[in-house]
């Protein structure tokens, strides 16, 4: 895969030089009007069942094919909307919610929308017990209970939580891809050995979404047809036709010859060879994913707060940003992506070699400090790599780098036994308890504790104060108040705990100029197809 | 994948009494087996002794310890290996080859959906290698040391040593996306391929057989423009090997007695060469092509990427890399089962060039 990699880029580059100087002669293809095209690698999709699926390719399909009870603006950064419920509200005893179904909704199979479907479908995330329904049983629900926490009479549905979360909490788990409200009689109609139509959702849609699901090859192709008479107002365009396509460079020739309108999957490469062409654009907007370097604390040198300040100053952000990250990565210094509640934007940390050895000195630890660092094998992060184990040699830190496949690194960060480790991280559901929880929450650091979903206990860090205050701020009912306790968890938390947060990828997508309103749904939402016109 | 070794020969003493047919299909049968079996221990093991932990693998990063055991069990890694692997075993001898953990679905599913598009992609690259290759090896044979023989040695050597990827995206840009003479990456144009999917009966998977079978003729002919050049990049590597071999079976041949024979009769230079020699040259070249074109028939994943061609070579790499064993080792009983296959074939056509084989 190395030498792939590396003959793909040296390929990439050749072109994009090659291609500076020369012009498409030939007659442009065209995509069928009616019809939106798309590159994109999506053979990440494991499942297309709304309560299974838990990758980015699969969330974006079941965002335009299903609805939730509560929505994100697609077209504004985090602004709650009404979905299949036109209001909610909860109860004085703060464990109580309830949601008015929207009326006269009806599925793709002409079925209409009740609230006994949506509290089936709520049960169900439980029930079935796939990866991503811990973002509804964090509210205390087990398969054993969920039926007496969420009910339904006439047209609501009321849900109780166990504790008295925050409800802004509450509202944008409801908002992920998991929340999606599938149609009772079409799925258990198609339930073979007791699993409520899991079986058949995974090549069939069965929602209320502004497209419903034609065809599915998996790692291959999908194309989604517009209802009409949808309850937002019909899609723009009749036909979504995804096309499976991995490399950069195909999809910037495809692109450019108009066979395909969108490409999601375009490298810095082929954007910079795309300058210039009127008939390309560009659009930038922010991903989920942070990068940081983490320091295991029972590394007893990396315990030292003087020696975690000092590497805080001895990498150069900007100077990657501003080279081989270009475009890919932005400065980000806080574990909350922007675009989340809480989230800082403030970036205090530069490169200070005179600063980094000053404290290093102060540290007391033994010079040149030895240390290593292990890194997954792709070529973003072994560049970063490299920047910062230069910098960190001249501020007086020998880093030795272990780069592995991913599972490899992954295992050895779980278990515990590494130094330094540079990894990234991409939130779970529109909320700041998504990354707060596990950058901060650790239970009980010892060994045999094994919280090994927790980032702080992979890392054996103690947050003391911090984590009370984590606790808290999920429960705060004043969503002001709740901003305000993120933003000074996440100063603290910065300055002092074993994370060094370095960047927040982009998301970049490239189109025909004749497309407009394509919302990826930046770092909280999934992509949206049903606005988009050409 | 690695190649098969050549199928042994059965036992002639105990299978003599029976009639020849039989015998050839039991020592066939018995080879596959074989060959398939260690094949597969191989690949179990090599899955076992890498470093990347497949539990790890399926559950994520987010996985607690809990269910980071219970998908263990699940997958029945507590067991000892050698169980482990007799227990695939047992189940892959009935057919069922077991359930991608990556993908969650049948490996036999995955495999019957992606091996079509390499079967066509590969026999249309394996007939230009040989339509061009074997004329182009018998004119250099002809012609040694003139500007045909360095021309066809030229050609030859960049087939050998151009990275496929590179041949691929330069042809790419230069015939797709200068010229426009063919179609892009991909099967078939964006409305095409919508229509294949919805409106086309895919009786067999590959798509010149499935539209010419509806009679869809415009949707061949797009068909056509776009596996024209992923199959000449891909057969562009095995007509360069192809004409090299038949070039030096040809040289060996023409020094024989029987072609002086032949000259010395009279006999027009063209029939010594395109009739006489080339027949006899076609034994070892045939064992040639078959290996050839069961190398095409593994998919080549950087082709596939290039040309956004969704075959078997992409699958078993992604495989590969996910520790997804159950895949992995599907995978791996088709291109056994491809080689030994090919083998036999060539062992057959063997009999019905040369006479002294039957």
């Amino acid at each position: 895969m190395k030498l792939d990699l590396t003959l793909r880029r040296a390929g990439a580059f050749a072109l994009a030089s090659f291609l500076a100087g020369t012009a498409p002669a030939a007659l442009m293809a065209q995509t069928p009007a009616d019809t939106l095209v798309i590159g994109d690698a999506i053979d990440d999709i494991v499942s297309i069942d709304p309560h299974e699926a838990f990758e980015f390719s699969g969330t974006d399909l079941i965002n335009n094919t299903y609805d939730t009870l509560v929505e994100l603006d697609p077209t504004q950064r985090g602004v709650l909307v009404p979905g299949l419920a036109e209001s909610w509200e909860v109860a004085e005893d703060g464990v109580t919610y309830t949601f008015k179904m929207r009326p006269g909704v009806t599925f793709a199979s002409g079925n209409p929308v009740r609230a006994e479907d949506a509290a089936f479908s709520l049960q169900r995330v439980v029930k079935l017990n796939k990866t991503p329904a811990f973002i509804l049983t964090q509210f205390g629900f087990t398969p054993e209970n969920v039926e007496e926490m969420i009910t339904f009479d006439g047209d609501t549905v009321t849900f109780k939580t166990d504790q008295p979360y925050a409800p802004s909490f509450v509202y944008n788990c409801l908002t992920a891809a998991v929340g999606a409200i599938v149609d009772k009689e079409t799925v258990m109609a198609n339930e073979v050995n007791g699993d409520m139509g899991n079986e058949w959702l995974k090549s069939n849609t069965a929602g209320t979404g502004a497209y419903v699901l034609l065809s599915y090859k998996p790692s291959d192709s999908y194309i989604l047809e517009a209802r009409e008479g949808h309850w937002r107002g019909d899609a723009k365009l009749k036909r979504v036709f995804m096309r499976h396509i991995p490399e950069g460079a195909t999809n910037r020739l495809l692109l450019e010859r108009g066979d395909i309108d969108v490409s999601r999957e375009v490298t810095s490469v082929d954007i910079e060879g795309m300058e210039g062409n009127a008939d390309i654009r560009v659009e930038t907007d922010l991903a989920g994913y942070i990068y940081y370097i983490s320091a295991n604390q029972k590394n007893e040198a990396l315990a030292n707060p003087k020696v975690l300040e000092a590497m805080r100053w001895a990498i150069d952000y900007q100077g990657m940003t501003e080279s081989f990250l270009q475009g890919e990565q932005t400065v980000h210094q806080a574990f909350l992506p922007r675009g989340y509640l809480g989230a800082i934007e403030e970036t205090p940390y530069a490169l200070d070699i005179e600063k980094a050895k000053a404290l290093l000195e102060e540290s007391g630890v033994e010079l040149p400090l030895n240390i290593s660092m292990s890194v997954r094998n792709s070529q973003n992060r072994t560049d970063m790599a490299q920047s910062v184990q230069n910098t960190f040699a001249q501020a007086g830190i020998n880093l030795t780098l272990s780069i592995g496949e991913g599972a490899e690194v992954l295992g050895e960060y779980r278990a515990r036994q590494h130094d330094l480790t540079l990894q990234s991280w991409g939130p779970d559901y529109p909320d700041p308890h998504t990354n707060a929880s596990t950058f901060v929450i650790n239970g009980d650091n010892s060994d045999e504790a094994q919280l090994t979903g927790s980032l702080a206990w992979r890392n054996a860090y103690d947050p003391g104060e911090l984590m009370t205050m984590t606790q808290a701020a999920v429960m705060e009912r004043d969503t002001d108040k709740r901003r305000a306790m993120y933003e000074d968890i996440q100063r603290q938390h910065r300055d002092t705990s074993p994370f060094i947060m370095m960047f927040q990828e982009n998301n970049r997508t490239a189109m025909r100029s004749n497309i407009s309103n394509f919302y990826t749904g930046g770092t909280v939402d999934s992509v949206t197809y049903w606005l988009t016109e050409k | 994948m690695t190649a098969a070794p050549d199928a042994p020969a059965p036992p002639a003493g105990r299978l003599s009494g029976l009639p020849r047919v039989l015998r050839l299909i039991g020592g066939t049968a018995l080879s596959l087996a074989i060959t398939l079996l260690g094949l597969l221990l191989v690949t179990f093991i090599i899955g076992r002794v890498v470093p990347i932990d497949p539990v790890l693998a399926i559950v994520g990063e987010r996985a607690t310890t809990a269910q980071y055991e219970a998908t263990r069990l699940a997958l029945g890694l507590d067991e000892p290996m050698w169980k482990q692997f007799a227990i695939y075993v047992g189940n892959a001898v009935q057919g069922d080859l077991g359930q991608s953990l990556r993908t969650k679905r049948e490996v036999s599913e995955d495999i019957i959906r992606y091996f079509p598009a390499t079967l066509e992609l590969a026999t249309i690259a394996t007939l230009f290698g040989v339509l061009v290759g074997v004329p182009a090896g018998v004119l250099a044979a002809t012609r040694p040391g003139t500007w045909v023989d360095q021309i066809v040695r030229i050609v030859g050597l960049m087939g050998y040593s151009m990275p496929v990827f590179w041949l691929g995206l330069l042809a790419l840009l230069v015939f797709y996306g200068i010229l426009g003479w063919v179609g892009g990456p991909g099967r078939l144009d964006a409305g095409f391929s919508m229509m294949f999917e919805l409106d086309v009966e895919q009786r067999t998977g590959m798509i010149l057989i499935d539209t010419a079978l509806a009679g869809e003729w415009a949707m061949f002919r797009n068909a056509i423009s776009h596996i024209i050049l992923p199959s000449a990049v891909l057969g562009y590597t095995s007509m360069a090997y192809i004409s090299r071999m038949t070039r030096s079976f040809m040289m060996n041949e023409l020094g024989q007695e029987y072609i002086t024979t032949a000259r010395v009769k009279g006999m027009p230079e063209w029939r010594v060469v395109w009739v006489h020699a080339l027949k006899n040259v076609m034994v070892p070249l045939i064992t040639v092509i078959a290996l050839s074109y069961a190398y095409l028939l593994e998919g080549s994943v950087l082709t596939e990427t290039i040309f956004a061609w969704p075959g078997l070579g992409s699958y078993i790499t992604d495989a590969l890399f996910a520790a997804d064993m159950p895949a992995v080792l599907g995978g791996t009983v088709v291109v056994g089962v491809v080689f030994v296959t090919l083998n036999m074939a060539s062992d057959l056509l063997y009999r019905l060039v040369d006479p002294r084989a039957r």
